[in-house]
């Protein structure tokens, strides 16, 4: 059955983010973004431009990286996400946020959430990337403080069994 | 940059997706991965009362080979298409195209279908389709249809799709040789191309070179492998009514055309051979 | 390291702030609700460019669902007198436009909603009449009789010309053996952070108090011009950090005339109002750097000795003035000789108004446009003398037994090696192979071209620099100005536990680990026990005027003023333990987070029981010694001299220095250029933490590369803003910029106690030049401008061939 909701509906959301069952109150039109934010209070992932280009929103849906930016609130029901809070226990760093640290990977931090989402699914999907694919991969995220060296390296050196 | 409102419907099947158009359809648009549409929402470029979300109908997702095509589902992403076997063994000048499409992280959710029912004349996929001569398959209550490729976009980010219709499918002619060639030129890496072409030689004797984000659709040229491929490109290339914008000239457009239009043709005849 | 052994300052200590950005737990402003009872703004903005407000019709947008309030420009410049500049022209600048529109995106209306989204659909609610007027868009056309008139009381467009002469530059082009010139347009740009502006806005009645949370970066001198603005006294505006700011890079400086709006709406509306400015908003109506029309001449003797330059300059400042503009057009001005001897030179200032959105600080800060001239008009030369680029360069060096060095304009070049740097570059980019690469690539027909520049950065602003838009007359009836100082406050607690808070407003340059650092140097510690507080709070903190996030101040000034709160404590501590130990003061040293008798193998007192007593026990306390321990040290380097009346002033404090060189290859068939080699060679003076320079230095060549190749904020001829999206303002990603190696030379700088400089403009200032050279070297032509797109570059090459 169709799942149907008039415009000024006001949605209840169920999802699991991190793991953990979240639910709460949409629009159809609520930015998943939004819905993370400020309805969820996870402030984790970022806006960067709303226009799908940035990449600071990123976040995983259902097993796939998407730009919660351009993904509403209501597409989420039922469905599995993860964000930059969940990549590790409270009070560590995994080993990619550890490189990133260690290589100058972030400066003002407000791409990184989004970059970290992108690069552990990436990992997942190609462990041992070359430099050249990891620049590309990088290329769905700005960010205007790095230059990118330092995350490029990040990537790499988690990539070839860390370092 | 908020959308304006909008009633969301989410058919779980094909049927509840077309009885929504039918119902809905003048004043519907159709979300399939977003990357386009949600962001002509977001800036309140695109309107629509009703949104249909097309996200959970698992029969778009498929790839299967039907008579002498491919036959994608609207909703088979491009990430997913770039791994699939079938696409590199059947099409694979889809394959290239795809490698150009947007980024890592857009590509695992948009989708083929959105981007040719998107249209926007540098897209590389529409580019693809209409260059191999493929189908675009409509759905809507009424039956379906199946429209070649090349007269589905009529204008820049137009097509003859009826309201109530959605695409439900693309045909890929099968092409299984090793003549395709896929160039393209943009500013920065992942940017809609300025100009992007792309090539197929079909028996070693025919080929076609499909130009997009020249005109505000693909245009492509049809001919036979053998004579000079400067001055086949160069008088195709010469007719097209370039764009200018902000990003580039019609001028630059036409000169750069001319030369990515020869150098692909001529890798897919080396390909070919 | 438990005792006193290898500094930590200087030391790659990983960044104290990344564990925080990196697991989601930093905040922001858009993460904040500092007050119950938030509205949320959305800010109606015109769509001309020039055009007469005849009616604005707000009913419908009222009356819908969920709107709070909604206040027109009109309503609100009547509460509000013009934010001033030290222009001193009939360019009155409100926040928000009331009778007429000036550029697209000027703010026209504001509303506030339950939430951003219904606040977007009253907006177009609003109906607004427009009687649209011919716009003043390209800085030249605008100069003109017919053009339109930005501000008609001005009557005319330009609003500020000012001539200066340092030597005599007219002898030395009579005398020149060689003239070499150049004119060129530089287009608009932006620094664009991938954090917006953004603001909480709470107003309250009694006692009377406006206080703001943001992601302003200063400088803290626009207080007291926001307070006036709002028609209070000063310490009615309280004005809050946000913990975090994603990034910034001077634009967020623009912030402020959003401010004193959500200010002033705050109050008439009477709710707290919190408004993020959207990407779009961003890039139309932020802020930019000045797009100009410029030129220069150079003269040089017989041995190709550089003896003059002239520069005329044509600003395009966009619709007012705001403050601290025109400073963008003065920053360089002290040092307008840039790293070369010459004692001649004549600068002509002209600032025209434009229908486009006002200027402000941008990565760079006229570094960019400044040495776009000198550096290019040195390549030039270099080419039509017939000397190679490098030797020319190197032959008209300040030497470095020169410093520190009075340059013709009054800037004090605190140390430098200018030729060292050089040869560090050379060296690097093995120049001698590079130069037979790009005969054998032209041998083959190729388009292979070299290109240098090599710059100083000035680091540490005296305030004053920006009045040299005034004469001296009008300076002296204004009163003196100078400075630029820093506060910063060191703490020790009962626990002997250290907090350091400092005025500069960080966004990502890491200054919380270099304090930590200089803190726990001076207090034998580690840096991860000392707590840095960034988030400024005029009410609540110390600062100053110049506190901000500006003109690499960190590491020029406010460094001294750790150092200095940092001994204080450090004096107090050895003074008390001395009087446990029963040693003299001088007998104490700190370390491991002891008080120990220097040169004895005992483990002294903890330092948490030397605090303690402070706090503790005031009575017990050697004579002298006040209880507790809190130091704030406020400092302002004496070189920042108000200016003279010959126009000479100290503009900064240390002057870093940057070598670049860039070879190219250059498509001629496309416009693609390839970067074969990037060197850039950089003097920050001592590294504080190689980590936070290697990433100033790559980030300000990323600034850089984006502004040589790519950003374009477009306008059309109707003034119609053209890159309003990510999409339209194509910013570097990971794939489009080049590798780059990076050099370090290091000249002490004797104008702190750390002997650091200022670095955080770096190759933003130069790469537009060294790219523009080297595609200039290239295609054998000079009329190269930015930014260097392929249609552009594949234009250029086509005339060429
Ligand atoms: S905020 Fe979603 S991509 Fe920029
Ligand atoms: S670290 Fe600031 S934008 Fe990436």
């Amino acid at each position: 059955m169709s799942a149907k909701f008039e415009a000024d509906a006001r949605v209840r959301v169920n999802c699991t983010v991190n793991g953990k069952r979240h639910t709460g109150y949409a629009e159809p039109r609520t930015q998943l973004c939004d819905f993370l934010r400020h309805e969820l209070h996870l402030y984790g992932t970022h806006v960067g431009c709303e226009h799908g280009v940035c990449g600071a929103c990123t976040i995983t849906l259902d097993g796939r990286l998407a730009r919660s930016c351009m993904t509403y609130a209501v597409q989420a029901e039922g469905a599995e996400i993860g964000t930059v809070e969940g990549l590790s226990e409270p009070g560590t760093l995994n080993p990619l946020q550890r490189a990133f640290s260690d290589h100058g990977a972030l400066q003002c931090g407000f791409c990184t959430a989004g970059i970290l989402i992108s690069t552990t699914y990436f990992l997942a999907d190609n462990p041992m990337p070359s430099e050249q694919e990891v620049r590309e991969m990088l290329s769905g995220h700005l960010c205007r403080c790095t230059g990118y060296e330092g995350m490029v390296r990040a990537i790499l050196s988690v990539a070839g069994g860390g370092s | 940059m908020k959308p304006a409102s909008f009633a969301y419907i989410r058919p779980e099947t094909q049927d509840e997706a077309l009885s929504a158009l039918a119902e809905h359809g003048d004043d519907a648009l159709v979300l399939a991965g977003g990357l386009s549409l949600g962001a002509m929402l977001n800036m309140r470029l695109a309107f629509a009362e009703t949104i249909i979300d097309i996200n959970r109908i698992p029969a778009l997702n498929r790839i299967e080979r039907v008579d002498e095509s491919l036959r994608t589902g609207a909703m088979v992403r491009q990430a997913d298409a770039l791994k699939s076997a079938d696409v590199s063994e059947a099409a694979p000048l889809l394959r290239l195209g795809l490698q150009n499409v947007g980024h890592y992280q857009t590509r695992s959710r948009g989708t083929l279908g959105g981007s040719v029912a998107h249209a926007d004349p540098s897209a590389e996929i529409p580019l693809c389709l209409a260059t191999l001569d493929g189908v675009v398959e409509l759905a809507s209550q009424r039956g379906s249809r199946r429209v070649p490729a090349r007269e589905f976009a009529d204008t820049a980010l137009s097509t003859i799709r009826e309201p109530d219709e959605m695409v439900e499918a693309l045909h890929w002619p099968i092409h299984t040789g090793a003549g395709v060639a896929f160039q393209e030129i943009a500013q920065r890496h992942g940017d809609f191309a300025i100009v992007a072409v792309a090539a197929v030689i079909r028996n070693e004797t025919e080929f076609s070179l499909g130009f997009g984000g020249v005109e505000g659709v693909p245009r492509v040229l049809d001919g036979m492998v053998g004579g000079s491929v400067e001055e086949t490109v160069g008088a195709f290339v010469d007719e097209l009514d370039a764009m200018d914008d902000p990003r580039a000239s019609a001028e630059y457009r036409i000169g750069v055309a001319r030369h990515l239009g020869v150098q692909t043709l001529r890798q897919a005849q080396e390909l070919a051979t | 390291m438990d005792g006193p052994g290898e500094p930590w300052v200087g030391q790659a200590v990983p960044r104290l702030e990344d564990a925080a950005l990196l697991s989601g737990n930093a905040r922001f402003i858009d993460d904040l609700a500092p007050v119950p009872g938030i509205r949320h703004v959305a800010l109606l903005r015109s769509p001309y460019a020039h055009a007469r407000i005849s009616k604005v019709d707000i009913t419908e947008a009222a009356a819908l669902d969920g709107v709070y309030g909604v206040l027109t420009g009109a309503e609100l410049v009547t509460e509000l007198d013009p934010l001033a500049s030290a222009v001193r022209a009939p360019v009155d600048y409100f926040p928000i436009a009331s009778d007429k529109v000036r550029y697209v995106g000027e703010p026209v209306a504001l509303v506030a909603a339950v939430d951003r989204y219904v606040a977007e659909d009253a907006l177009e609610r609003i109906v607004v009449d427009y009687e649209p007027l011919p716009a003043a868009v390209d800085p030249v056309a605008a100069l003109e009789d017919s053009a339109g008139q930005v501000h008609e009381r001005v009557g005319s467009n330009l609003v500020h010309h000012r001539t200066f002469r340092y030597g005599d530059p007219d002898r030395a082009f009579d005398e020149a053996a060689a003239i070499v010139s150049l004119d060129w347009r530089y287009p608009r740009q932006a620094s664009t952070p991938i954090e917006t502006y953004g603001a909480v806005a709470h107003y309250e009645e009694a006692p009377e108090r406006y206080t703001i949370w943001s992601n302003f970066q200063g400088p803290f001198i626009l207080q007291p011009l926001m307070a006036r603005a709002l028609r209070v006294p000063g310490n009615r505006l309280r004005l809050v950090a946000a913990p975090h700011s994603g990034g910034s890079f001077g634009i967020k400086q623009g912030l402020y005339p959003y401010l004193v709006l959500l200010a002033a709406a705050s109050r008439m509306l009477g709710c707290p109002l919190k408004w993020i400015e959207d990407r779009s908003e961003h890039l139309m109506a932020s802020s930019a750097a000045s797009d100009r029309a410029d030129s220069i001449e150079a003269a040089f003797d017989q041995e190709g000795t550089l003896t003059g330059l002239r520069y005329r300059n044509l600003v395009s400042v966009g619709a007012y003035i705001r403050a601290p503009e025109p400073a963008s057009v003065y920053r360089m001005h002290a040092a307008s000789n840039g790293c070369y001897r010459t004692r001649n030179i004549a600068v002509d200032n002209r600032l025209v108004l434009t229908n486009k959105t006002p200027i402000g600080l941008n990565r760079g800060y006229g570094g960019p446009q400044f040495f776009f001239g000198l550096e290019r008009a040195m390549d030039k030369a270099a080419r039509s003398l017939g000397v190679d680029p490098a030797e020319l360069r190197r032959r008209n060096f300040i030497p470095a037994n020169a410093f520190p060095y009075d340059a013709p304009a009054g800037a004090l070049y605190d140390s430098g090696d200018y030729a060292k740097g050089l040869d560090l570059a050379l060296e690097l980019a093995d120049y001698e192979a590079l130069k037979a690469r790009r005969d054998a690539a032209r041998a083959a027909g190729k388009l292979f071209g070299i290109g240098f520049a090599c710059g100083v950065e000035p680091s540490g602003s005296n305030m004053a620099y920006v009045t040299l838009a005034q004469t001296p007359e009008e300076r002296a009836k204004t009163g003196g100005r100078s400075g630029g100082a820093a506060v910063a406050t060191v703490a020790l607690d009962p626990s002997g536990a250290a907090t350091v808070t400092l005025d500069s407003t960080p966004a990502g340059q890491g200054h919380a680990t270099a304090a930590a650092q200089i803190v726990a140097d001076g207090l034998g510690m580690r840096p991860e026990e000392v707590q840095v507080v960034t988030t400024m709070d005029t009410q609540n903190g110390d600062w100053s005027l110049a506190s901000g996030n500006y003109a690499n101040r960190f590491s020029a000034i406010v460094v001294d003023a750790i150092v200095e709160s940092t001994d204080r404590i450090a004096m107090k501590l050895k003074a008390v333990a001395a009087d446990m130990l029963e040693v003299a003061p001088d007998d104490v040293e700190l370390s491991g987070g002891r008080a120990r008798i220097a040169g004895v193998p005992d483990d002294g007192i903890a330092l948490a029981r030397v605090a303690a007593a402070t706090h503790w026990h005031p009575a017990g306390l050697p004579e002298g010694l006040s209880p507790g321990l809190r130091e704030a040290a406020t400092l302002s380097p004496d070189v920042l001299d108000a200016p003279d009346e010959q126009d000479r002033v100290a503009s900064a404090v240390t002057f870093g220095y940057i070598c670049d060189l860039a070879a190219v290859e250059v498509d001629p068939k496309t416009g693609r250029i390839t970067v074969e080699t990037y060197v850039s060679v950089h003097d920050v003076g001592r590294v504080l933490n190689p980590i936070l320079v290697e990433g100033q230095v790559r980030g300000g060549f990323a600034h850089g590369f984006g502004a040589a190749v790519m950003e374009d904020l477009v306008y059309d001829s109707e003034g119609n803003f053209l890159s309003g999206s990510f999409a339209d303002y194509a910013c570097p990603t990971a794939a489009d910029l080049p590798p780059v190696t990076v050099g370090h030379v290091e000249t002490a700088s004797p104008a702190n106690a750390l002997g650091s400089k200022g670095m955080g403009d770096g190759s933003s200032m130069l790469t537009p030049a060294v790219m523009a050279n080297a595609v200039a070297d290239a295609l054998g032509r000079d009329d190269v401008e930015l930014p260097l797109t392929l249609d552009r570059v594949w234009r250029l090459a086509r005339e060429a061939s």
